[in-house]
């Protein structure tokens, strides 16, 4: 399907047209739509091209209004004039991941042969899946090497599988709040939000569109516990406390009376109106499947090396769901395969969200890495 | 208070570098462990060429870095050497950071696991103006630049010229070169085992190799 939209930045593009693209599951794929928003100006040697991966619930609208919900781009903040991917003089671009639902190619699409969306019937698909398809953009572009590729969570992994499976296809890396490999807390976690999305009676085995039906509650319900994994008890705690949501006085009832279980309710709602349900089991999935070292004999220093790429790696104090000592190992098997790297943790209280937010150290660190890069690289400042 | 000289005084720093830095062979690979902003480590790649790579404890330091373009990580000498590959460096440098580090001994055996040597310098705890300092006054000395009372200073494990060079003798370290500066930031002359040296000097570079 295609996004209808007025942006101007947004794009989209069938890939793998003449050559079906295999997948780590060891189906084929091809005529993979991809939809992808860009910003700013592809110089004339193209070597200024970012790419920016987006994570889980993530899509291509980074900084522009999202469609769907109005809302101003997921990474506004860090993507625009003048700011750290300074549209002035970086080509920035953000593809729609391979399984997501925001017009790239994924479980909520017609299935050709059958003339009925896809549902279950869609490949199981990895991080490095993702990658690939986003390789085939790169060509597509002919954009012969990222300046940086740039992204947080999820959106983290595939930097690392970039750096890994392309590392002359990436000059610098900025891995944030993420890790080379799934943990057993966050695989279980993924589990939580799939279970609740299966066990809404509307899921109907996966095939709820072909009935127009939408398991709703049971999303909602994954994302607001995905949510709280994705802010710090502090945070919580200082945004809300035990304040009740408009009211004096307990109900001795089931409502939200307090402020944090109304936010998540909101959060849990407005999710569902912006995401297909089946791509959220996807996704979760390709996260869950998700290890480096795996991949290269059990060593993560073998993913990396002879790497001639630049790497920053960012990790947050209170992310519990993504912590330092994950960044950490990804720091560790770096500097055992001798690579340029960079590695700050920044002090917030913001948990893993702060990779989002206006963190101003995060926005600095980055900022610095990549002028220095940029200089590097023989770009003008 | 030592009136008119410090153990780190601005000067004192910039001959300390200055030190590190004709040690250091150009176009060499180099790790500067506890590299603060930078100071050092851009003064190498600037003058020397050099491949540099640093660690910092604090995020402040690490940020100054990175934005100077210096590829730095965040950590500590004492937990985070073990990282580092067998030999990857040409150098590596612990400047005036020895006395800050919580277990000395194993800091040097890893700064020479992974760099073919070593580049260390400290400000001697036994040169006169301590001594003196002690003697009279009875207290902890203090310095103006960094004037930490004896409860709040991160340099817990100050050591002497003597401590120093006893330690390399017992960890079968050699010393390549020493030099030692007096309190005017001159270069001295004593003969690095005497007690002359262990007295005038403030502070101590040496080159070491295993």
């Amino acid at each position: 399907m295609s996004i209808i939209t007025p942006d101007p930045n947004h794009h989209s593009v069938i890939l793998g047209k003449d050559q079906p693209m295999p997948l780590d599951c060891g189906a084929m794929i091809s005529d993979i739509t991809m939809a992808y928003n860009t910003y700013g100006q592809l110089n004339p040697d193209k070597t200024n091209a970012i790419l920016v991966c987006h994570a889980l619930t993530g899509d291509q609208f980074a900084a522009s209004k999202q469609p769907l919900t109005g809302k101003d781009g997921w990474w506004s903040v860090m993507i625009g004039p003048g700011k750290v991917l300074d549209t002035d003089k970086y080509f920035v671009v953000c593809a729609n991941i391979l399984g997501g639902c925001m017009g790239t190619v994924g479980p909520k699409d017609i299935n050709p042969d059958t003339g009925k969306a896809y549902g279950l019937d869609f490949p199981i698909i990895t991080i490095a899946d993702m990658v690939r398809t986003q390789a085939l953009l790169q060509d597509y572009l002919e954009i012969p090497s990222w300046f940086s590729v740039v992204g947080g969570s999820m959106g983290g992994m595939q930097v690392l599988q970039w750096a890994a499976a392309y590392p002359e296809r990436c000059f610098s890396a900025i891995p944030i709040a993420t890790a080379a490999k799934h943990s057993a807390q966050n695989i279980a976690f993924h589990e939580v939000g799939r279970q609740a999305v299966m066990a809404d009676p509307d899921w109907l085995g996966g095939k709820y569109l072909e009935h127009d039906k939408n398991p709703r509650a049971g999303l909602a319900v994954a994302r607001m516990a995905a949510h709280v994994t994705y802010l710090s008890e502090s945070a919580l705690h200082r945004k809300f406390g035990r304040n009740l949501q408009d009211r004096d006085n307990l109900t001795y009832g089931f409502d939200a009376d307090f402020q944090v279980e109304s936010y998540l309710r909101y959060q849990g709602i407005n999710f569902v109106d912006r995401f297909d349900a089946n791509s959220y089991l996807y996704v979760t999935r390709a996260m869950d499947y998700f290890d480096l070292a795996r991949d290269h004999g059990g060593s993560l220093p073998a993913a990396f090396e002879g790497t001639q790429t630049r790497f920053c790696v960012v990790s947050f104090s209170s992310d519990w769901l993504f912590p330092t000592t994950e960044s950490k190992e990804v720091v560790r098997a770096l500097i055992a395969a001798a690579a340029n790297v960079s590695f700050v943790e920044i002090e917030t209280d913001k948990g893993h969200d702060a990779f989002l937010l206006d963190t101003p150290e995060m926005l600095q660190t980055m900022g610095g890495f990549l002028a220095s890069t940029a200089k590097s690289r023989g770009l003008e400042q | 208070m030592i009136e008119n000289t410090t153990l780190t005084r601005p000067q004192d720093i910039r001959v300390d570098l200055q030190l590190i830095a004709e040690m250091v062979k150009p176009g060499s690979r180099v790790l500067d462990v506890g590299c603060a902003e930078g100071t050092l480590l851009s003064h190498l790649v600037a003058t020397k060429e050099v491949d540099g790579r640093g660690i910092e404890l604090s995020q402040a330091g690490v940020n100054t870095c990175v934005s100077k373009g210096l590829s730095v990580v965040q950590g500590d000498a004492d937990a985070d050497l073990t990282d580092y590959p067998d030999k990857g460096f040409d150098y590596a440098i612990l400047s005036q950071t020895l006395q800050a580090t919580h277990r000395p001994m194993l800091v040097m055996e890893q700064l020479l696991r992974v760099g073919k040597k070593a580049v260390v310098s400290f400000p001697n705890f036994a040169y006169w103006r301590c001594r003196s300092y002690l003697a009279f006054n009875g207290r902890m000395p203090m310095t103006s630049s960094l004037d930490y009372a004896w409860y709040e200073t991160p340099n817990i494990h100050f050591c002497t010229l003597r401590d120093f060079t006893v330690l390399c003798n017992d960890l079968g370290i050699r010393l390549e070169k020493s030099i030692i500066v007096g309190g005017d930031g001159k270069v001295l002359e004593y003969d690095i085992n005497s007690r002359r040296a262990n007295f005038f000097a403030a502070q101590c570079v040496f080159l070491l190799s295993d």
